[in-house]
C-alpha cells in the first residue's frame, strides 16, 4: 500500500484490502466471508451434538418425551423471545444502512434485552430442574439436554458480550468509518441469526418428542 | 595499471569505491526509516512487535520455533519409550527426569510407558507437526505467495497462535497432574479415558484451546487466500503449496467441530457424571460404576474418527505442497501435471470425510457398511497415487540440483510411497483383522509422518530460511543431517511391518515380550530400533546448531550479502519480496500483479532461464539469460 | 484492485452513495431498505405462527413419537429457511458462500447418517 493511503487514514495497523468494500469478482468483504465460514464450523460442531443425540436416543432402552418433566410453555416463550430478538438486529442492521445510528443502538439494546430474558429464563428452568433432582448424570437425555441447551447458552451469552461492545467501546467506530461499523452490525447478526436458527432446531427436538 | 582513487571522508581516507558503496548503504538504511515512519509506524514497543505481534511472518516464526521446540520434546519421549522397548524392564538413569513415581531406580512403570505414549502422538499431532506445517509455514508463506500484504484479519491470527501456546503448555503441564498425564492413547478412547485420572480432563481442555487455535487460523487461510490474492492470480496460477494450505483449511475448518464437541462431552462425562460414552453395567476393579449407564463408547470412536481421518490429510498435505515447489524449482522445469494435482488435492479433501471408519473395522460393523468405507478408502488412494506419480514425473528430463532441501524432498517421494502402500491392507477389512492394533499400522503412519511429512518439514526449512533470514544453513551439516537422519529413520520404522505381521501388538510396554509368538522378533528387532532412534537423535543436533548459528547470526544483522533475494532462482512471488520482508508494514513496497504461471523455468522459446509470476508477458525477456530479471513493476530488491 | 482507504465522511456518503454499509456491492435506496424493513416483519409474523403451530401439533395433539419427529423437523425447516433466507439474506448472497454452505450440508449429511448406519447393520446381521 502506498505511503499516501497510510498517511490520510493516520492509523499504525496495516490497510488489509476489502475490509470493508467488497472485492468486485466475489462480491464480499472479508469479515462475511469469515462469519460464514465461522458459521459452517458451527454447523459441524452443534452437528456432532445432534449426531451423538440421534446415536443415544436409537441405542437407548427407554427415552422420556422431553414434555414430561420440561417446561415446555417456559421453553416457548424464550422461543418467541429469540425469534423476536433476530428480528430487532435486522432492523437495527437496516437503520444503520440508513444512517441512523440512534436508532440502531436502540434496535441493538432491544437484541440484547430479549437475550438477557432469554438467559434468565434458562436459568429459571435449570434450577427447577435440579431442584427436582434432574440433574445431567441423571439420565442421557438429561444429559444431552443439559450440554446442547448450555453450549447454546454460552453463544447466546458470546454474542450479547460482542453487541455490548459495539455499544459501549466499539460505538466509537461509526465516528470514522460507519460502513466498516454497519458491517460490523452485519457480521454480528449473521452469527446472531444463526443462534436463533440452532435454538428453532433444538426446541421441538428436546421439548416436544 | 591505475591507481584507485582515494577520497576523504571526514577524517578519514577511503578508497573512493568503498566509499560510495558505503554510502549508498547509508542511503539505503535512511530510505528505509523514511519509509518505516511514512507508514506511520512508529516503532511499536516490544511486547507488540514480538510478543503480540499480528505480522504473519513473525507469528509464522513463532509457530515454526515453538513447534520444533515441541517436536523436539515429543521426540525424547520416544526416546524414553524405546529405551524401555528395546531393553525392557532395565533400569536407565534418564528414565530418572520422570521422578520417582513413574520410574523408580531408573525402571519404566508400565503406567508411565502409557502417559509417554499418549503424550507422544498428542504432542507430535497437535502441537508438533499441525502447527509447523499450517501455523508456521502456511502463515509465513501463503500472503507472500498470493502478494497480499497479510492475512485477512491480523489480529486473529495472533490470537490463533496465544491460544496455541497456552494450549500447548496446559499439555504439557498435565504432567504435573496427579496420577500423571493422559495415558489412554492420543486416541482417549472411553471407557478407559472417562474413569483414567485427573490428567486426561487437562488434556481434554488443552484440545478445545488447540481446537479453537486451529479453527480461527483456517477462517483466515481462507479469506485471506479468496480475497486477497493479488491482481491475475486466479486460481490455477497459485503455487501448488497455496491449493494444498487452501484444501487442508477446509479440513480443519470442518473436521475440528465434531472433536471439540466430543471433547467436551468426554469432559461432562468426567466431571459431570454423565454417561454419554459409558454403558450400563461396567465395573471397574471388581466395583460397578455408579454411573446411569447408556451412552456409547462407539459414539466417541465416531467422533473422534470424524476428526482424525481428515486430520491425517492435514498432516500430509502441506508437505506435499513444500516438496512440490522444491521439486519444481530444483529441476528447473514446472511440475508434470500440475492441474491434475489440483482436482486431485480438492477431491482427497472431499473424500477425507467419508473414510473415517476405517479405524472402527473391528467394532462389530456390518457387511454392508464395512463395504462402503472400504470402497471409500480404495477411492480416496487414487488421488495420493496422482499426486505421488506427478511428482515423481516431474523430475524426469529435469536438470535436477541436489541441494539439502531437495535431498530431503526426493526422499520424501519414496518414504510417502512405502507409507501409501503400506497404508492399503489396513484399508481393506479381511486384511485389517490381522493387521488392526498391530506395530504394522504404527509403521504405516509413521511413514507417512516421520519420513514423509517431517522430512517436508526439513525441506522447507532449509529452502524458506534465506528468505526469512538472508542466510542459507550450511549445506555440509544440512547434508549430514539429512543422510544420517535418512538411514536411522528407516532402521527405526522398517522391521515394524515384520513386527505387525508376526502379531506384535502396539502400546505394549514391553513392546511384545510377554507373548510366546511375538517375543521372537521382538527381542531380535526392538534393540535395533532403539538404538536407531537414538542415532534419529543424534542426526538431529547438527541441525539444531546449524539453525540457531545462522538464526542467531541473521539476527545480528549478519547477513550474507552475497545471496540477493532470490538465492534459489525462483518464479514465485515470495522470493520477488525482499529478504526477511520488514514487519507491519506489508510485504510488497506496491503489490505485486500476476502475468503468469507459478513454474516458468526453461520455458521454451525464451532466453531467460526462469521467469517470476509478476513479469508481465509483453516485456521482451531479458537477454544473454540474465538469471535476475528486471521487471516492469517497481519491486523494491535488497 | 485495492480500495483506496480514504476515511468515509457520514454526511457527504449518505448523498453520493444512498444507503451506507451495503455488502452485497449494489446500493441500496432508502426506499429498497424499507420494504426490506416490512418483508421482515412479515417474516417475524410467520415464524410467530409457524412456532405456535410446531407447538400445537407436537405437545398440544400429544402426536406419537414418530409422527411428531417428521412434523417437527419439517415446521422447522420451513422456519430455518426463512431465517436464513430473508433475515440472513441468503437468498440474495454470492456463489462462494453458496458453495461453502452446499459443501458443509454434505458434511453434515455425513455426520448425521453414518454413525447411526453403522448401528443399524451390526456384525452378523
Amino acid at each position: 500500500m502506498d505511503a499516501h493511503a497510510h498517511a490520510s487514514v493516520g492509523h499504525a495497523e496495516l490497510e488489509i484490502p476489502y475490509n470493508v468494500h467488497p472485492r468486485p469478482d466475489t462480491g464480499l468483504y472479508n469479515g462475511k466471508l469469515g462469519v460464514w465460514l465461522f458459521l459452517a464450523s458451527e454447523v459441524m460442531l452443534f452437528g456432532a451434538l445432534f449426531s451423538s443425540l440421534i446415536l443415544l436416543r436409537t441405542g437407548a432402552e427407554s427415552w422420556p418425551r422431553g414434555y414430561e418433566f420440561l417446561n415446555v410453555k417456559l421453553a416457548t416463550f424464550n422461543t418467541f423471545i429469540l425469534i423476536l430478538s433476530s428480528v430487532t438486529v435486522v432492523m437495527a442492521w437496516s437503520h444503520l444502512r440508513l444512517g441512523n445510528l440512534k436508532k440502531g443502538r436502540v434496535y441493538i439494546s432491544a437484541t440484547v434485552l430479549c437475550a438477557l430474558i432469554f438467559l434468565t429464563a434458562k436459568g429459571f428452568e435449570y434450577s427447577h430442574e435440579f431442584q427436582e433432582g434432574r440433574f445431567p448424570k441423571t439420565n442421557n437425555f438429561l444429559a444431552i439436554y443439559f450440554t446442547m441447551t448450555g453450549l447454546h447458552g454460552l453463544h447466546i451469552l458470546g454474542g450479547v458480550i460482542v453487541f455490548l461492545y459495539f455499544l459501549g467501546p466499539g460505538a466509537k467506530m461509526w465516528a470514522k468509518e460507519p460502513e466498516r461499523y454497519t458491517n460490523r452490525i452485519e457480521i454480528v447478526g449473521l452469527y446472531w441469526h444463526f443462534v436463533d436458527l440452532v435454538w428453532i432446531f433444538l426446541f421441538p427436538i428436546l421439548y416436544l418428542m | 595499471m591505475a591507481l584507485r582513487r582515494q577520497i576523504r571522508v571526514g577524517s578519514q581516507w577511503m578508497y573512493a569505491d568503498e566509499a560510495h558503496k558505503a554510502l549508498r548503504e547509508a542511503l539505503r538504511v535512511m530510505e528505509d526509516e523514511k519509509l518505516a515512519d511514512a507508514h506511520g509506524g512508529h516503532h511499536l514497543p516490544w511486547i507488540r512487535r514480538y510478543v503480540f505481534s499480528t505480522d504473519h511472518k513473525w507469528i509464522g516464526i513463532q509457530y515454526g520455533v515453538t513447534a520444533l521446540v515441541f517436536l523436539l520434546l515429543g521426540f525424547c519421549l520416544m526416546i524414553l519409550m524405546r529405551l524401555q522397548l528395546g531393553w525392557p524392564g532395565q533400569a536407565f538413569s534418564i528414565m530418572k527426569v520422570l521422578g520417582e513415581s513413574r520410574a523408580p531406580g531408573g525402571v519404566l512403570l508400565p503406567e508411565a510407558y502409557n502417559q509417554l505414549g499418549a503424550m507422544h502422538g498428542t504432542i507430535m499431532i497437535f502441537l508438533g507437526i499441525v502447527p509447523l506445517a499450517v501455523g508456521a509455514f502456511g502463515n509465513y508463506l501463503v500472503p507472500l505467495q498470493i502478494g497480499a500484504p497479510d492475512m485477512a484479519f491480523p489480529k486473529l491470527n495472533m490470537a490463533s497462535y496465544w491460544c496455541y501456546f497456552p494450549g500447548g503448555l496446559l499439555m504439557l503441564a498435565s504432567f504435573l497432574a496427579p496420577g500423571g498425564t493422559a495415558q489412554s492413547g492420543w486416541t482417549s478412547y472411553p471407557p478407559l479415558s472417562v474413569i483414567a485420572s485427573q490428567g486426561q480432563t487437562w488434556w481434554l481442555v488443552g484440545m478445545v484451546f488447540l481446537i479453537t487455535s486451529s479453527l480461527l487460523g483456517s477462517v483466515n487461510f481462507i479469506v485471506t487466500i479468496i480475497q486477497l490474492r493479488a491482481k491475475g492470480l486466479s486460481y490455477m496460477r497459485f503455487p501448488f503449496f497455496v491449493h494444498a494450505q487452501f484444501v487442508t483449511s477446509f479440513l480443519l475448518l470442518l473436521a475440528f467441530p465434531p472433536l471439540e464437541a466430543a471433547a467436551v462431552l468426554q469432559l461432562m462425562d468426567r466431571v459431570a457424571g454423565t454417561s454419554f460414552f459409558l454403558p450400563s453395567g461396567l465395573v471397574v476393579s471388581g466395583q460397578a460404576l455408579a454411573n446411569a449407564g447408556g451412552g456409547n463408547p462407539l459414539l466417541w470412536q465416531h467422533l473422534f474418527w470424524f476428526l482424525a481421518h481428515p486430520e491425517v490429510y492435514v498432516l500430509i498435505l502441506p508437505a506435499m505442497g513444500i516438496v512440490a515447489e522444491i521439486i519444481a524449482n530444483n529441476t528447473r522445469k514446472p511440475l508434470w501435471g500440475y492441474k491434475s494435482m489440483v482436482f486431485a488435492t480438492v477431491f482427497l479433501g472431499f473424500m477425507s470425510f467419508v473414510v473415517w471408519a476405517h479405524h472402527m473395522f473391528l467394532t462389530g460393523m456390518g457387511t454392508t457398511i464395512s463395504a462402503f468405507f472400504q470402497t471409500t478408502t480404495m477411492i480416496i488412494s487414487i488421488p495420493s497415487v496422482i499426486i505421488l506419480s506427478s511428482l515423481f514425473i516431474s523430475l524426469w528430463g529435469g536438470a535436477i540440483r541436489f541441494n539439502t532441501p531437495m535431498m530431503f524432498a526426493l526422499a520424501f517421494l519414496p518414504m510417502f510411497g512405502i507409507g501409501g502402500l503400506t497404508g492399503l491392507p489396513l484399508g481393506l477389512a479381511a486384511t485389517d483383522i490381522h493387521l488392526h492394533d498391530t506395530y504394522y499400522v504404527i509403521g504405516h503412519f509413521h511413514y507417512v509422518v516421520a519420513p514423509g511429512t517431517i522430512f517436508a518439514m526439513f525441506a522447507g526449512i532449509y529452502y524458506w530460511f534465506p528468505k526469512a533470514t538472508g542466510r542459507k544453513l550450511n549445506e555440509f551439516w544440512g547434508k549430514v543431517h539429512f543422510w544420517i537422519s535418512f538411514v536411522c529413520i528407516n532402521g527405526i520404522f522398517f522391521p515394524m511391518f515384520a513386527q505387525g505381521l508376526a502379531g506384535v501388538s502396539r502400546r505394549l510396554y514391553d513392546g511384545g515380550m510377554q507373548y510366546a509368538h511375538a517375543k521372537q522378533i521382538a527381542s531380535q528387532t526392538n534393540p535395533f530400533m532403539s538404538i536407531c532412534a537414538i542415532g534419529l537423535l543424534a542426526a538431529q543436533v547438527p541441525f539444531i546448531f546449524n539453525f540457531f548459528y545462522n538464526a542467531i547470526a541473521a539476527a545480528a544483522g549478519r547477513r550474507d550479502e552475497g545471496l540477493g533475494s532470490n538465492p534459489w532462482h525462483a518464479t514465485t512471488l515470495e522470493w520477488a519480496a525482499t529478504t526477511s520482508p520488514p514487519l507491519a508494514h506489508g510485504n510488497f513496497e506496491v503489490l505485486p500483479v500476476v502475468y503468469r504461471g507459478p513454474y516458468e523455468y526453461s520455458v521454451p522459446g525464451e532466453t531467460a532461464e526462469f521467469i517470476p509470476q509478476h513479469t508481465p508477458a509483453t516485456e521482451p525477456a531479458p537477454r544473454g539469460g540474465a538469471l535476475l530479471p528486471a521487471t516492469a513493476v517497481a519491486m523494491r530488491e535488497n | 484492485m485495492t480500495d483506496p482507504a480514504a476515511a468515509v465522511e457520514p454526511g457527504v456518503d449518505i448523498h453520493e452513495h444512498a444507503g451506507i454499509g451495503d455488502p452485497n456491492a449494489h446500493h441500496h435506496s432508502p426506499e429498497q431498505i424499507r420494504r426490506e424493513m416490512k418483508v421482515y416483519l412479515a417474516v417475524f409474523a410467520g415464524l410467530a405462527v409457524l412456532t405456535a403451530l410446531t407447538v400445537g401439533a407436537c405437545y398440544g395433539l400429544n402426536l406419537p413419537v414418530h409422527q411428531a419427529i417428521i412434523v417437527a423437523l419439517i415446521i422447522a425447516s420451513v422456519k430455518g429457511f426463512l431465517v436464513a433466507g430473508f433475515f440472513m439474506h441468503l437468498l440474495s448472497e454470492k456463489k462462494v458462500i453458496y458453495g461453502i454452505l452446499i459443501l458443509t450440508v454434505i458434511f453434515f449429511i455425513f455426520l448425521m447418517t453414518l454413525p447411526i448406519s453403522h448401528h443399524a447393520n451390526p456384525f452378523g446381521s
